[in-house]
């Protein structure tokens, strides 16, 4: 390269630097684990909010599943550069809350930003399952979803059962599950996706009984759990029972088993309200959804769901700009209309009252019900001690030990009274781990 | 008479090792010291607090059953590795050896999925053996076998053995081969006038001048299996069903990444590092013996 063209690089690059609004822009770094179409709706909402003013660039990056996400940004954090904003799944709430200076809470930033923040806009069980026992919002929720049944209607009509009229109780799932093994479905009666979050988290609080003492551990880490209770055994000894004629086939942990629903293979299957794109992409069948099941003899059931989804989370160690500008951005994603057209094209909840009304004038849930399925369901009733809500520390390993005990359960290899026992004796080692690293 | 190089000053053999030695000293000694100091702390997993804990962790460890039954899945899992892995792959190099055409083809294809990552290689075993889609579980139903290997152990573990071996066969093949060439024709040659068949030109012959590159294979391959096969359990069956096939390192791997409890993983990675280095020397104490070199 010449002096000539070497110098007039530089004055050109000087030229653009200094006439580039991009070197006054403070970037906000958003790590993220949304796939497909959700992906999508991850960068536009990134890409609207940058268009919309100049101060501050979001940049989001997808950092694998959940779990990759978290850890991802928990060894950034341990080296020195975590993102300002982490998708963190629900499952990791409790460790995020107890991760002190780790954390900034959203209420602390909203108000030291300026930004107006009224918690009372959010749907109670959303906002509730992020904030503290005082009310103060921690983290700001983000994707939120319920566990629903999705049912296969040209299956129900192959077994002579109504399509339009889906099984309410566990009883008459399980009957309709066997209709459905006579009627072409041998192999699959009726399944679910996350075996813990579906069989334990959710059917505990849909029948309104604690998963774990401390209102399911929000009022303290030492909390201990309950969920070798007798509906809970019950439960089990019913599913190990239908295991062995695969009236109920087991999934496995995640919900990488949720193809045998799209696929026609199950024509039951119990996982989160987000399945639904997948579900309208996939099944080359008619289909709908429809409450989760409960046992009719449990008093007070169904109560309410709690969420799936995640919530995004703000590190702690950044410059004040740095957090206006996330303060910002949370504003930005509150917005009535944005937060409607977010429910309807990703299926996951809207998180404001405002929003929902919103959906729910337009008329837009006649046409498609089963939008509003998991949002009836978490606010059937107003929530208990037992329903509003669990907070766990370290949980993802607490459902990997539930998974394993209810292998051994569904296979035979323990009764269910002993399989629930040791779930909970196991768990509550694990709670106690939490509590030693957490409490020092 | 013996060969020596005599250098006139400590400077030049010094330089020569140092950098084997640095290389040695960073990714080594420190990582694994660094393991040992953890496992006497107890942190959070964001690690705004640490302290000193003394053995605490490696007594939570012993008083887990889990633990020692994670011993014994290892054992299971890496004896079942070791031995299908050296035996398939000294079969194929045995064939591979031989005067055919295309050869070198062959060659290529078998020494190909070496280059495949483990959690690739998992992720491919589990789709043809998926229960429900996967191509080999269909003609396995057909059979009137119930392939599950979300619920049924023994169907897991194989699955697993499967995966890890296919993912070590290429390894052993090099080594095998290379080894087999050798090994000069004239002996077996002279073996085949005195009338020996191929079966016994093979055991008396072949294999014990095998026997180092063998050696060699054997404390590789117990190390793979030891430390290298995380990625595979990870995505194939994540330790399941009922943690029939959680093996020690999955279980570091899992209790520090999932678990978030560095403290306690860093005691079990330095139990298994105590393990694999007892034996390795055991290996080389009393089964070094009979190779001949």
């Amino acid at each position: 390269m010449s002096i000539f063209s070497k110098t007039a690089l530089m004055a050109a690059t000087a030229l653009t630097l200094a006439a580039s609004p991009a070197l006054a822009q403070v970037e906000i770094q958003w790590w993220h684990a949304m796939t497909g179409a959700n992906n999508d709706v991850v960068n536009k909402l990134a890409a609207d909010f940058n268009a919309s003013q100049k101060e501050y660039k979001v940049v989001a990056t997808y950092k694998g599943s959940y779990a990759d996400t978290m850890n991802a940004g928990i060894a950034a954090f341990r080296a020195g550069n975590a993102p300002h904003i982490m998708q963190v799944f629900e499952v990791g709430t409790a460790s995020m809350m107890a991760a002190g200076k780790a954390i900034k809470p959203v209420h602390e930033l909203m108000k030291e930003a300026g930004e107006k923040f009224d918690p009372a806009a959010y749907l109670p069980s959303v906002a509730g399952y992020y904030s503290t026992v005082k009310g103060e919002m921690l983290s700001f929720p983000f994707n939120s979803s319920s566990t629903v049944m999705w049912y296969n209607k040209d299956a129900f009509k192959k077994a002579g059962l109504n399509p339009d009229a889906p099984p309410k109780t566990w009883p008459e799932v399980f009957d309709h599950a066997k209709k459905l093994q006579g009627a072409g479905y041998a192999s699959c009666g009726f399944s679910t996706a996350w075996i813990t979050w579906v069989n334990i988290e959710q059917f505990s609080v849909w029948h309104n009984i604690p998963i774990g003492t401390k209102a399911n551990g929000i009022d303290g880490f030492d909390t201990e759990f309950k969920i070798n209770s007798p509906v809970h055994v019950k439960h089990w000894a019913n599913l190990a029972e239908l295991q062995k004629t695969k009236t109920f086939d087991y999934s496995g942990r995640t919900n990488t088993g949720e193809g045998r629903f799209t696929s026609g293979e199950c024509p039951i299957f119990l996982t989160s309200s987000a399945f639904l794109g997948n579900v309208k992409a996939n099944a080359k069948f008619d289909w709908a959804n429809a409450p989760m099941p409960y046992y009719p003899d449990v008093a007070g059931a169904p109560q309410n769901s709690t969420l799936g989804g995640a919530s995004l989370w703000v590190m702690g160690g950044k410059a004040a700009n740095d957090y206006k500008g996330v303060a910002k951005f949370f504003t930005f994603l509150s917005d009535t209309d944005r937060q409607a057209k977010l429910h309807t094209d990703s299926g996951y909840l809207p998180i404001t009252t405002a929003a929902y009304n919103k959906v729910k004038a337009s008329g837009y849930y006649k046409d498609n019900p089963y939008n509003e399925t998991p949002l009836k369901e978490l606010t059937n009733k107003p929530p208990t001690e037992n329903s509003r809500g669990l907070r766990f520390g370290n949980l993802v390993q607490i459902r990997d030990i539930w998974a394993e005990e209810i292998e051994e359960i569904l296979t035979g290899k323990k009764t269910p009274q002993a399989g629930a026992d040791a779930m909970v004796s196991r768990g509550n080692a694990v709670l106690r781990q939490f509590e030693r690293t957490v409490s020092r | 008479m013996e060969k020596r190089t005599v250098f006139s000053s400590y400077a030049i053999p010094a330089a020569l090792l140092l950098p084997q030695l640095l290389i040695t000293i960073v990714f080594f000694y420190l990582p694994a010291g660094q393991a040992v100091w953890q496992s006497f702390q107890l942190e959070d997993a964001f690690g705004t607090s640490t302290q000193f804990v003394g053995f605490e962790n490696y007594q939570i460890l012993f008083s887990k059953p889990e633990y020692f039954k994670a011993m014994g899945v290892t054992l299971i899992f890496s004896s079942a590795v070791a031995f299908m892995s050296l035996s398939i792959s000294l079969l194929l190099a045995v064939m591979a050896n031989k005067h055919i055409a295309g050869a070198g083809a062959y060659k290529t294809l078998l020494i190909w999925p070496y280059a495949v990552a483990p959690a690739v290689a998992g992720v491919l075993w589990l789709f043809m053996f998926q229960p429900s889609l996967g191509m080999v579980s269909g003609v396995l139903k057909t059979w009137g076998i119930d392939w599950n290997p979300l619920l049924n152990s023994n169907h897991a573990m194989i699955l697993l053995v499967m995966a890890a071996t296919w993912k070590q066969i290429s390894y052993n093949f090099l080594f095998f081969l290379a080894g087999l060439q050798s090994i000069p024709h004239s002996l077996i040659e002279a073996a085949s006038i005195d009338g020996a068949r191929p079966a016994r030109r093979f055991w008396s012959i072949v294999f014990p001048l095998l026997s180092p590159t063998t050696f060699f294979l054997l404390v590789v391959n117990i190390t793979y299996v030891f430390f290298d096969t995380f990625g595979i359990i990870d995505a194939v069956t994540g330790g399941g069903p009922a943690g029939s096939t959680t093996t020690l390192v999955f279980k570091v791997y899992h209790d520090g990444k999932s678990g978030g409890d560095l403290g306690l993983s860093a005691a079990q990675s330095v139990i298994l590092m105590i393990l694999v280095v007892g034996l390795t020397a055991i290996q080389f104490k009393y089964i070094e013996r009979k190779v001949s070199y």
